[in-house]
Parts: structure tokens; C-alpha cells; sequence
């Protein structure tokens, strides 16, 4: 860039430095100037500085072709480095538009208590930030646990309010609409469970215990902790989103300046359709679960109908169904208040939602195993 | 050396105005079978701040989604540089698409990134220039909106007003021949919405950008637009065009008077019928 061209009687005689007075350098910015391609760096102005003592830079914009903001950006790095250097800038033969946006972006100064970009932390700041939010976090939770405890004593009393419309619609989301992949995954894990017994007991000629296996499995924990695990990544998710948004779209708040609790308004009817709904799940899971065993029991170990199910009959004991129902109305508590703790404690963004989400459903199921542990070491201890 | 940019940043030029920037012809708009809009037919010039203003729901934001590519009219014409835009095929269209700078009404800054990464992610995208130079196009871009310094911050930790600086940033990043705004003072203060007014008039002195802004904030709409068009829910069309405070001044109809001397007047008379949702 830079051939020689004659402007006002500024000669050029292929550079792009002149010196027309003394102390004062004359800098051509001629040709195109886009970002990515600027013909002349930081570097050349400096190396001109050094040659010749330099107090004033003056441009000639005669012959500028196409330019975009890579001009404005070297401009304002030139200006810094002239303002370094104790050189004047002067912009005055710039470009009308080019002097009026480095005046704008000049205009408003750097904000002091501004931070361009993630510093990191130290260790240790990063360890008590940690600690502290995780203390936070159990007050939270804490919290919300409370509130729901006393809009379920206001429940019981028959203070509480909410729409029994909305109770209805989430008991149908919850409950029938969850039917189809209930069965798939309930049918598959008897099938699951009666081969690999199969294969075992098949070594000592017991396939017939293949009944008695997938029906105590199954009623008695696993029927509800498919469906616990099932209803955490579908319906507990579910609540997340759905109480998240409406804390970023401000619903909750309207809410609560209407005098209304958005915990007795938006999770109790979501606790008690989990509730109720969790149970009867669980019993159509155990009844698809036998079935799968029922599958794999007639086709590959050639067991009767009957034989199967009187086997089922005798191993398993009304009382492994109330524990199955038990384990499965708890983690229905327990998938409720996953989703819609996390979901009401949301930011105000997009991705808060999508956090809040994947939390309701980490807590869902980690909260389902942790339960499902306690409950049958209590079950041990008090032999049933 | 730095890589050559793949695709060649829009150029300012100061030696378009009076060229036809967009020009819109018998468009009508609609959702399946309903009509939103019919016929509607404008030209905006280079260097035109150009208003589409009427009342609530009269269709001013469906228009500005048909402008900028985002949804396709049942009939008629978008043109830019002589090109229907919506027979272009779909990569082609896209490559204008990117010479669209567009300010969504509440910012719509991607709320996992910061200011700086927003702005950057179109550079990153479509430009292969290095770190260093995004950075440097960054600071620019957020100094000249007034937020120097904020790179580093998330959306969701700053105000109203610097979420639609910031979105202007992001607009700007690509330095379009074309700035949209939908609706850019709704939310904001007398002072913000003014100075933002200022901000978009110098930008489009500078930049020498065209600017396209739907708003029924009459404010606005005096201080800073040179063409409109207004449109109105009832007639489903367009009802009058041409620069608003000559409207203001020589328009007969009754709707596009009501609507343009309430704001001129200042008052805030409950006693008139609500403009824009009925038909004039």
C-alpha cells in the first residue's frame, strides 16, 4: 500500500511517513482498511517515532478506499500509543464519520469498577466462596422445606388455597400422560431381571424361581424405583421448567404481591398429584414388570401361564406391596419438592432454567437412592 | 499477518443517501389463513431513520420479522439492492441476513455469555480474524455504546437500558449496512430512551447505516425519525407514509391524528378512544 500520491502538496513518495515541519509527523491513510487486512501496524508508527523526534501526528485520508471498524480500532491503539509517547494526535483530516465514532467511544470513560474479563480467583477465596454458597444453599432449602411444611398444615386444616382445576390437569400430566413410557421401561426391566435369573437358575434346574425373583424384585423395590427415576427425568424436570420460567417472566412475583403463597398456589397441588399419582404408577409398573418376567418365562424357559403366576402368588406377600407403594409415594414427595424447590429458588435467565432443570433432576434421583436405602435398612431392622 | 476475512466487513460509506436502501412492494403478511397485514408498499432510503409506528397490535412487529428474514410473506416483495430478498435461495439469503443489525426488544443477549462473548460470537462466526483483533473490535464497539469496561459482565448483571446498549453492540458487531430496532424505548427511562435516541442518531450519522425502528413512542418518533409508514390494526394495512412531523402536521386522517397529537401535546387524555385497534 502506500504508492506515491500528491494531496494539497503533500508528496508521498512511496511511504507512508512525511515529514512536512519539524517535530510534526505526517501519516497517509490511503487504500482499504478492514479488519483483518490493515496495510500498517503499530510497529512501523513506532519505528517512525524513533527515527525522527516526533510531537505532533497529523493523517491525509485523500486516497482512503473501503474501510470499516479495523480502522477505528487501530485508530483508537494509535491514539493510546501517541498519548504514551506524549505525541499529539490530530485528527483533523480524518474521515467526518471516523472522527465522530472515536469521539463516541471516547465519549464515555472506562468504568472503573468494571471487569472485562473472569480473573481467576485464588484457591482459598474459591473454596470459601464454595463453602459459603453450599451454607446458602441448605438455608434455602432448609427454608423452602418449612414453607411447605406450613402450607401443609394449612392443607390439612383446610386453609390452604390453590385451583383444584390446576390440581386435576397436573395429576393427568403426571399420571395417565406418563402411562406409555411407564410401561415401556417397567415391561423391559421384568424381561431384564428374568433373563439374568434365567441363566442362573437355570445351571440347578430352577427356572420355575424366575416367577418368584422378578415378582418380590419388582413389587417390592423396583417397580418403584423405575417409576421414582422415570417421574424425576420427566415430571420432576417438568416442574423445574415450568416454575423457572415463571419466575424469569415475574409470574411468581405477581403472585406474591397479590398476597397469594406461591408455595400453597404452585407446589402443593404438585406435591399432592405426586403423590397420589406415584402409588398407582407404581402398581401398574408392578403389573407390567411380572409381565415382562411372564414373557420371558413362557418363551424361553417353556413355563405355563398358570405355573408362572402361581409361583408369583405364593412368593409374594401383600405386605412387599405396601412397602413398594410406600417407597413409591415417598419419592413422590421427594420428586416433587426436587423439582419445584429448584424450580422456584431459579434465576432470571435462560440458562438458570436449564440449570434449575438438570439440579431438580441430580436432586430427584440422588434423593430416590438415598430414601430407597434408609427405607430398606429400616425395613431390615424391623424384620418385614 | 493477519488472515484475510472470509466475509469482507460491510463497508461505511458516506456517498449513498437518497439511494433506496429497502424497498417493500404490496406485501402481505399472514399467519395461515388469518391476515395480519395486506399490501403494504414503502421504500426506505440510505441514511433513513424510517418508523413503522400504529398502535398495539396492528402488526408492527410482524413487519419488521418479514424485514430482517425471520418469517416469509404470503405475497409480494422485500427488495434490497435490487434482489426480492425472499426468492433468494436460503444461503444466499443468509449471507444478507448478516448485513442486518437487529435490536430485539428486550436486548436478547445470550444470558450464558458475557457482553464481550456476545459480541464476539458473530465476529468468531463469520470473520476469520484472530483473538486479538475480535478483542480489539469488542472494546470498541461496547466503548461506543457506552459501556466500556463491561465486557466481562453477564446480562442478567446489568439494567434494562445497558442490556439494549449491549444488544446494539452485538447489532453493530458486523458493521451492517441496515440497523432494526423493535420497539427500543419501551422500558426505559425518559433520559435512557432519549440518550439512546442520540445514540442512534449519531450512529447513523457516523456509521452512515440506514435504521429501521418500530416504536409508538411518540417521543421518539419526533425527535429522531425522517420517514414512517403507519399502519393500523382495523384496515389490516398501511394508512399513511412520509416523514411524522409532517404527518402530524397535514394528515387528514382522523387515526393517524389522534395517535400523532396526543404524544405532541404531551397529555395524557383518558378520554380518548385508544388508537390503532379499531377501524378509522
Amino acid at each position: 500500500m502506500g504508492g506515491a500520491m500528491e494531496q494539497e502538496g503533500l508528496t508521498f513518495d512511496g511511504n507512508l511517513f512525511r515529514r512536512p515541519a519539524e517535530g510534526t509527523l505526517c501519516m497517509a491513510i490511503d487504500g482499504e482498511w478492514l479488519a483483518g487486512n490493515l496495510p500498517l501496524s503499530l510497529q512501523a508508527v513506532d519505528a517512525e517515532f524513533a527515527a525522527v523526534p516526533t510531537i505532533r501526528l497529523i493523517f491525509e485520508t485523500g486516497c482512503l478506499g473501503r474501510w470499516d471498524s479495523g480502522l477505528l480500532t487501530f485508530l483508537i491503539k494509535l491514539k493510546e500509543f501517541c498519548n504514551e509517547k506524549g505525541v499529539t494526535f490530530d485528527d483533523g483530516n480524518l474521515p467526518d464519520g471516523a472522527r465522530r465514532l472515536l469521539a463516541l467511544a471516547a465519549a464515555v470513560p472506562m468504568r472503573p469498577d468494571g471487569h472485562e474479563g473472569n480473573a481467576r480467583q485464588p484457591f482459598l477465596e474459591r473454596v470459601a466462596d464454595h463453602a459459603i454458597s453450599s451454607w446458602h444453599t441448605v438455608i434455602e432449602m432448609t427454608s423452602f422445606l418449612g414453607e411447605v411444611s406450613v402450607a401443609c398444615g394449612r392443607m390439612m386444616t383446610g386453609k390452604a388455597r390453590f385451583r383444584r382445576s390446576e390440581l386435576v390437569t397436573i395429576m393427568q400430566e403426571c399420571g395417565a400422560q406418563a402411562l406409555p413410557i411407564v410401561s415401556l421401561i417397567s415391561l423391559l426391566v421384568g424381561l431384564i431381571l428374568a433373563f439374568v435369573g434365567a441363566v442362573q437358575l437355570a445351571m440347578f434346574g430352577a427356572q420355575i424361581y424366575v416367577a418368584s425373583l422378578v415378582g418380590i424384585a419388582i413389587v417390592r423395590v423396583m417397580g418403584a424405583i423405575m417409576t421414582g427415576i422415570i417421574m424425576a427425568g420427566r415430571t420432576g424436570a417438568a416442574f423445574a421448567a415450568r416454575l423457572g420460567t415463571m419466575q424469569v417472566n415475574e409470574e411468581i412475583d405477581a403472585l406474591a404481591t397479590l398476597g397469594i403463597s406461591p408455595v400453597e398456589h404452585l407446589v402443593l397441588p404438585r406435591i399432592l398429584a405426586l403423590v397420589v399419582m406415584m402409588p398407582l404408577l407404581c402398581l401398574y409398573a408392578d403389573l407390567m414388570g411380572i409381565l415382562g418376567g411372564l414373557i420371558v418365562g413362557v418363551f424361553m424357559l417353556d413355563l405355563n401361564v398358570t405355573e408362572y403366576l402361581t409361583m408369583t402368588q405364593k412368593a409374594v406377600r401383600l405386605r412387599y406391596f405396601w412397602i413398594g407403594l410406600f417407597h413409591s409415594a415417598v419419592f413422590g414427595v421427594l420428586v416433587a419438592l426436587a423439582g419445584c424447590m429448584r424450580g422456584i429458588q431459579c434465576g432470571r435467565s435462560a440458562s438458570a432454567v436449564g440449570d434449575a432443570t438438570t439440579s431438580a433432576v441430580v436432586t430427584g434421583i440422588v434423593s430416590i437412592i438415598v430414601a430407597t436405602a434408609v427405607i430398606t435398612v429400616v425395613c431390615n431392622i424391623l424384620g418385614i | 499477518m493477519s488472515p484475510p476475512v472470509i466475509t469482507p466487513s460491510p463497508i461505511i460509506s458516506e456517498s449513498f443517501q437518497g439511494e433506496t436502501a429497502i424497498l417493500v412492494n404490496n406485501l402481505t403478511m399472514a399467519y395461515g389463513d388469518r391476515v395480519i397485514l395486506r399490501d403494504i408498499t414503502f421504500t426506505v432510503n440510505r441514511g433513513d431513520i424510517f418508523i413503522i409506528m400504529g398502535g398495539s397490535g396492528c402488526g408492527k412487529s410482524t413487519l419488521l420479522r418479514h424485514l430482517i428474514g425471520l418469517q416469509q410473506p404470503a405475497t409480494g416483495e422485500v427488495i434490497y439492492d435490487s434482489v426480492d430478498f425472499w426468492n433468494l435461495p436460503p444461503d444466499e439469503r443468509q449471507r444478507r441476513m448478516r448485513r442486518f443489525g437487529v435490536l430485539y426488544q428486550s436486548g436478547a443477549l445470550w444470558s450464558s455469555m458475557t457482553l464481550a462473548e456476545n459480541i464476539a460470537l458473530p465476529l468468531e462466526e463469520y470473520t476469520a480474524l484472530s483473538r486479538a483483533e475480535i478483542a480489539d473490535l469488542v472494546s470498541f464497539k461496547l466503548a461506543l455504546v457506552g459501556l466500556a469496561g463491561f465486557g466481562g459482565y453477564y446480562p442478567s448483571e446489568i439494567s434494562g437500558g445497558m442490556k439494549k446498549r449491549a444488544g446494539l453492540a452485538r447489532a453493530m458487531a458486523l458493521d451492517p449496512d441496515i440497523l432494526f430496532f423493535d420497539e427500543p424505548s419501551a422500558g426505559l427511562d425518559p433520559i435512557s430512551s432519549r440518550r439512546l435516541d442520540d445514540l442512534i442518531i449519531e450512529l447513523r450519522d457516523s456509521l452512515g447505516a440506514t435504521v429501521v425502528i418500530v416504536s409508538h413512542e411518540l417521543p421518539s418518533i419526533f425527535a429522531i425519525g425522517t420517514n414512517s409508514v403507519f399502519l393500523d390494526a382495523g384496515t389490516r394495512t398501511m394508512i399513511a407514509s412520509g416523514d411524522p412531523r409532517r404527518l402530524l402536521a397535514e394528515s387528514d386522517d382522523p387515526l393517524v391524528h389522534s395517535f400523532l397529537t396526543r404524544g405532541a401535546t404531551g397529555q395524557s387524555d383518558n378520554k380518548h378512544t385508544p388508537v390503532g385497534g379499531s377501524s378509522s
